[in-house]
């Protein structure tokens, strides 16, 4: 095995392997803080005890003292409305159309909103997830009101007594803040026509991002009260450490990841899988 | 709030130095461990951050900073001077084949920005350098990817070659390569699907396309949010492809954008261009002070 001994080097090492999955500054060194105190109060000497301790402690961190479930917060025999939001590119229509995909197999009556009539391509894009999965794609033309958008997809949603509608908004950056207000604007319609919906409002955030999640996060929370993330492009070599951070200062839980480009690629997040995977490179190195 | 600029960091010791006249070693560590997290916290890599803090340290426990009046100051400008010569000059000039037309493939993760930036940049040709560029849509994989290149075609006005979804990339590039010849297109951009750098099979497409068509530029192009991945990133794509530039997408944001510097220090090659925002007109320069200033959130 790599590490031999349990010193300086080895405290240095897992540092370096979990700010490398972008999990953050603080809270590593709040982390390694704490598993030196327990290494030494428990007197452990075996490298494997002080992964396993600390994974327990990244999941602690996460979950803090409640097991947090990934359900999405559905409305039996009433329309259950699901919101995406999240900055350019990182994989909202995408998993809109995965989750439309596992919502149709469990025999929900899906429709989707082309929220996003900014973006070139973006409703054709939706269009195509939409027959792919076999469901319906309520749209105006580009450049219309997404608010606009919004009101009739709901409607229509009412009269097919469909049971969940599924929005696309376009991506921006949580830094603009007109751009910020036209989601509040969004939220607020469905918020009117639907008592009780948004059922979720779902932040995409890529796995790539770095640090910015954070602020991302913070900005959409206080725009839209997110009530769930969702992790894509896991399957590439990034991480997206940050949802540690996020969950542990924003208390918003990740509900999915995203592993492809596929309809399939989907799946439940699983906090004690996803620490494990964190150090999974390190395992697969210390193998060669 | 997680990003404070480097100077109010620096403040304490600063502080604690004024008065002394002189400082030590010890200081230049503690003020190296405020340098360090600076740009931890703006995603440059570990690694990169690593090499950069020695290399800075050697400067500082050097005459220029121990004899300066203000100690501190210059560390600062030391720590300034050498980011920004890490991160390179400015380089937004684009190549021109001796034998037209020019060709450029635009390449990168997905949702980095390759489609819109490619409009961009045909955008950029025609006006400022009166050029008349063919976009090509090889990206045969995302939906709609062919259309959204189309309406950015439509909307700038410039001919899009695409021949559907169910021809292979390299071949479209060819017959596109051929189409601009004939109708003297001085420029061609080709628009590339998104794809993981680990990914074997569609690594060794684009490495098709670059073999067939020959390119002037490989430009790979990156999100500047990304994290601590990006120098895995950077490094695949140019050992599979040897790139020539980057171009830092959505630095309209307010992401300190480290991953600029560890790029720029894992390929030595240049940031050419900087993205701005969603519409056509937004494609910048780079500018390697502004990007050090940013990234130490100064
Ligand atoms: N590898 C991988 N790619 C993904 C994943 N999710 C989405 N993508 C890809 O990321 C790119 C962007 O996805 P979109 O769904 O268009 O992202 P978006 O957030 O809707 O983008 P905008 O609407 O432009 O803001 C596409 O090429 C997707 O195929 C994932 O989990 N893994
Ligand atoms: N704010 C901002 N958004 C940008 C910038 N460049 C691209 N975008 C947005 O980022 C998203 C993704 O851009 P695309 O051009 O589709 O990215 P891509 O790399 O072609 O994506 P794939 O083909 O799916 O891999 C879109 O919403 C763009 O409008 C930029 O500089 N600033
Ligand atoms: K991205
Ligand atoms: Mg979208
Ligand atoms: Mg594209």
């Amino acid at each position: 095995a790599r590490y031999r001994k349990i010193d300086e080097e080895f405290f240095e090492e897992l540092e370096e392997i979990l700010i490398g999955a972008d999990v953050g500054f603080d809270t590593v060194m709040e982390l390694i803080d704490e598993l030196k105190l327990e290494v030494k109060r428990r007197n452990i000497s075996d490298p494997v005890e002080v992964q396993s301790v600390i994974s327990e402690k990244l999941v602690d961190i996460y979950q803090g003292d409640a097991e947090v479930s990934s359900e999405l917060n559905i409305q039996e025999g009433e329309l259950t409305v699901l919101l995406f939001v999240g900055v350019n590119g990182v994989g909202k229509t995408t998993t809109i159309g995965k989750m439309a995909h596992m919502l149709k197999s469990e025999g929900k009556n899906v429709i989707l909103a082309a929220g996003d009539t900014f973006r070139a391509g973006a409703i054709e894009q939706l269009e195509v997830w939409g027959e792919r999965v076999g469901v319906p794609v309520i749209k105006q033309g580009a450049g219309s009101d997404p608010a606009a958008v919004m009101y009739d997809a709901v409607q229509s949603a009412k009269a097919k007594k469909a049971d969940i509608l599924i929005c696309d908004t376009a991506g921006r950056l949580q830094n603009k803040v007109n751009l910020m207000k036209e989601l509040e604007k969004v939220k607020r319609v469905i918020e009117r026509e639907v008592p009780g919906a948004p059922h979720e409002v779902l932040l995409v955030l890529d796995a790539t991002t770095g640090q910015n999640a954070m602020v991302q996060a913070k900005t959409f929370k206080e725009a839209t009260d997110v009530s769930g993330i969702v992790l894509t492009k896991l399957d590439g070599t990034a991480k997206g450490g940050i949802v540690l951070a996020i969950r542990n200062e924003l208390d918003i839980p990740v509900k999915f990841v995203g592993l492809g480009e596929q309809m399939d690629d989907l799946q439940p997040f699983d906090a004690e899988k996803y620490v494990y995977g964190l150090f999974s490179n390190e395992v697969d190195n210390n193998e060669e | 709030m997680a990003f404070e600029g480097l100077a109010d960091r620096l403040q304490g010791t600063i502080q604690k130095i004024r008065g002394k006249g002189k400082i030590s070693e010890a200081d230049v560590k503690e003020m190296m461990r405020e340098v360090r997290l600076a740009l931890l916290e703006a995603d440059v890599n570990f690694k990169v951050v690593k090499q950069f803090v020695k290399k800075v340290s050697e400067r500082a426990v050097g005459q220029e900073v121990m004899k300066s009046l203000t100690p501190g100051q210059q560390v600062i400008k030391v720590v300034k001077e050498e980011l920004t010569e890490l991160m390179g000059g400015e380089q937004s000039q684009i190549a021109v084949s001796k034998r037209p037309p020019t060709i450029i493939m635009m390449v990168g993760l997905q949702g980095a920005g390759k489609t819109t930036t490619t409009g961009k940049l045909a955008n950029l040709l025609r006006k400022k350098h009166n050029r008349k560029p063919l976009l090509v849509a090889a990206d045969i994989y995302r939906p709609a990817a062919i259309k959204q290149l189309e309406t950015v075609g439509k909307q700038l006005d410039l001919p899009v070659f695409s021949l559907g979804d169910q021809v292979s990339p390299v071949e479209i590039a060819k017959q596109a390569i051929e189409k601009a010849k004939e109708e003297h297109h001085d420029y061609v951009l080709i628009d590339t699907a998104g794809r993981l750098h680990i990914d074997e099979n569609l690594m060794g497409e684009l490495k098709d396309i670059k073999e067939l068509s020959n390119p002037d530029e490989i430009f790979l192009v990156v999100d500047a949010m990304t994290g601590q991945d990006a120098v895995n990133v950077a490094e695949s794509f140019n050992e599979a492809l040897g790139i020539s530039g980057v171009v830092l997408t959505k630095l309209d944001g307010d992401t300190r954008g480290g991953a600029a510097l560890s790029i720029r220090s894992v390929t030595e090659k240049p940031i050419k261009f900087v993205g701005m925002g969603e519409k056509m007109d937004a494609l910048e320069a780079f500018h390697p002070e502004r990007m050090a200033s940013r990234i130490l959130g100064m």
